[in-house]
C-alpha cells in the first residue's frame, strides 16, 4: 500500500518540477505554432503586411489563448465531453469579442487596420488546439505557461513575417523610413503573394536549421 | 427493466450535466462580453469622435474651432447639441477670430474592396473642396489605398472646383475622375495609375456628395455665421 503512494508523490513532484519551463519554452520554438506546428495560417498571411499589424495581431491572439486556457483548465472537470467543443467556441468566442472591443477602445486606427481577422480569431485552430490538446487535460499552471509560450511564439513567427514585408514592400520599420528615398518598394511583398514568399523562405530557414540539428 | 431504468436515469442525469455546464457558461460569457461592452463603450465614442474632429481639422485648413449642424426636413441646418450625431450632420470649421472658414461634411460610396467613407472641406467662399481624408477604406494595400496616402492624388483636393450655375441649385460641373495626367479643367480629379477603380470611385463618390450638398451649404452659409456668433 505505501509503495504506489509514494510513487504518485515522486510522479507529482516530477511533474511540479520538470515540466513548468518546458511548457512554456516549447511554444517559443521547438514547438513554434506557425513555423513548425503550420497552424493558424489565415491571420499569419492575411495581417503580416506591417510589424505593427504582425504584432497587434499577435498580442490579441495571445491574450485570447491564454485566457481561454485559463477557462477551459479550470473548468476541465465540468464540462462533459460531449459539449467540450461547443463550450471551447463559447468561451474562445467571448474573449474574441471582448479583444475586439479592447482594441477599439485603445486605437481606432488600429481596429481599422486590423479590421475582419479579429473576429476570425475564433476560428484560429491554434486556440481550439490548445483548449483541447493541452488545457483540457493539465493543471492551471501548466495551461497557463503553455498559453503564454504559445501565444509569444505566434507573435514572434507574425513579428518575423511582418518586419520583412514591411521593410521590403514599403521601405520601414514600424512606420521610420529605413531606406534612403531611391529604393524601390517590392510593392509584391505587402499583397497577399507577399505573405506566402516570406513564410515559404522562413519555414525553409526553420526546416534548414532543423535538419542540420538532426544531423549533427 | 431495472437496467433499463438505470440507463435512462444516467442518461437523464448526463443531460442535466451538459445542460448546466453549457448553460453555464453561457451566462458567464455573456456576462463578459456586457461588461466589456459597457466598459469600453464611452471611450470607443470618445475616440471616435476625438478622430473624426481630427479629420475635420484636416479637411478644413486653418481651423480653430468646429460645431457640428443637422440638416433638418425643411433643407435647414440647426445647430446639433449633445452626442447624438446621426442623421445628416455638415461640420462647420471657424478660424480664431470666429469667421467661417468652411464645412465638412462625409460622403461614402462603393470602391473597389468595400464601401470607402471619406470626409471633405468645401468652401464656400472659394466655391471649392478645399480638403479630403479618407476615414475607411479597405482597398488593395499597395494599389487602393494610394487613395489615402498618394501626394499626387491628395493635390487634387486643394483646391478642387464646385462652384455653382446659375440657378444655384445645381453644379456647373460635376466632379469626375479622369485619367492620370489628363486634368486640364479645375473641376476633375486626376486619377491613379494601377488604382483605376479605387480614384474612379472616389470621383463619383465627390461628384454625387457634392451636386447634394454643396448647393445646400452654400443657400445656408448665413445659417452656420449666425449661429456662430450667438
Amino acid at each position: 500500500m505505501a509503495n504506489p503512494t509514494k510513487n504518485n508523490t515522486g510522479f507529482l513532484a516530477s511533474l511540479k518540477d520538470s515540466p513548468s519551463t518546458d511548457e512554456f519554452i516549447k511554444g517559443l520554438w521547438r514547438e513554434n505554432p506557425v513555423f513548425v506546428q503550420v497552424l493558424g495560417m489565415c491571420p499569419t498571411l492575411a495581417v503580416s503586411n506591417t510589424a505593427m499589424n504582425a504584432l497587434a495581431m499577435g498580442l490579441a491572439t495571445t491574450f485570447v489563448l491564454l485566457m481561454s486556457n485559463l477557462l477551459v483548465s479550470s473548468l476541465r472537470n465540468f464540462i462533459p465531453k460531449q459539449v467540450r467543443i461547443a463550450s471551447y467556441i463559447l468561451i474562445i468566442a467571448t474573449f474574441v469579442t471582448m479583444t475586439d472591443y479592447m482594441i477599439q477602445a485603445i486605437s481606432v486606427d488600429l481596429h481599422k487596420s486590423l479590421g475582419a481577422f479579429i473576429s476570425l480569431i475564433v476560428v484560429n485552430c491554434l486556440i481550439l488546439g490548445r483548449a483541447e490538446a493541452f488545457a483540457s487535460k493539465n493543471t492551471l499552471g501548466r495551461s497557463f505557461l503553455d498559453g503564454l509560450g504559445m501565444g509569444i511564439g505566434f507573435t514572434f513567427a507574425l513579428f518575423c513575417l511582418g518586419a520583412v514585408r514591411e521593410l521590403l514592400g514599403n521601405g520601414t520599420l514600424f512606420g521610420w523610413a529605413f531606406f534612403p528615398d531611391t529604393f524601390q518598394e517590392w510593392i509584391v511583398m505587402i499583397l497577399p503573394a507577399g505573405g506566402f514568399f516570406t513564410l515559404a523562405i522562413w519555414l525553409l530557414i526553420f526546416n534548414a536549421a532543423k535538419e542540420r540539428r538532426a544531423t549533427s | 427493466m431495472t437496467e433499463a431504468n438505470q440507463i435512462q436515469k444516467t442518461a437523464a442525469g448526463n443531460s442535466l450535466k451538459m445542460l448546466q455546464a453549457m448553460v453555464g457558461i453561457g451566462i458567464f460569457c455573456a456576462l463578459m462580453i456586457v461588461l466589456t461592452f459597457q466598459g469600453t463603450l464611452p471611450i470607443i465614442k470618445k475616440k471616435k469622435a476625438e478622430a473624426l474632429e481630427k479629420a475635420i481639422f484636416k479637411v478644413l485648413p486653418g481651423i480653430e474651432k468646429t460645431e457640428a449642424y443637422q440638416l433638418g426636413q425643411d433643407d435647414n441646418f440647426t445647430p446639433l447639441a449633445g452626442e447624438g450625431k446621426e442623421g445628416q450632420v455638415a461640420y462647420a470649421g471657424y478660424d480664431q477670430n470666429g469667421k467661417l472658414v468652411g464645412v465638412a461634411v462625409e460622403a461614402s460610396g462603393q470602391g473597389y474592396a468595400d464601401i470607402i467613407r471619406v470626409l471633405y472641406g468645401y468652401d464656400p467662399e472659394k466655391q471649392a473642396v478645399v480638403g479630403f481624408y479618407v476615414l475607411e477604406s479597405k482597398e488593395t494595400p499597395g494599389l487602393g489605398d494610394k487613395i489615402e496616402k498618394d501626394p499626387n492624388f491628395q493635390a487634387n483636393f486643394e483646391a478642387l472646383d464646385v462652384s455653382l450655375a446659375d440657378g444655384q441649385s445645381t453644379l456647373k460641373n460635376t466632379v469626375i475622375t479622369v485619367k492620370n495626367g489628363a486634368k486640364q479643367n479645375p473641376w476633375e480629379i486626376d486619377g491613379i495609375t494601377g488604382a483605376t477603380i479605387s480614384s474612379r470611385a472616389i470621383g463619383n463618390i465627390m461628384g454625387v456628395s457634392t451636386a447634394y450638398w454643396v448647393p445646400l451649404i452654400y443657400k445656408n452659409q448665413a445659417a452656420f455665421i449666425e449661429n456662430n456668433e450667438q
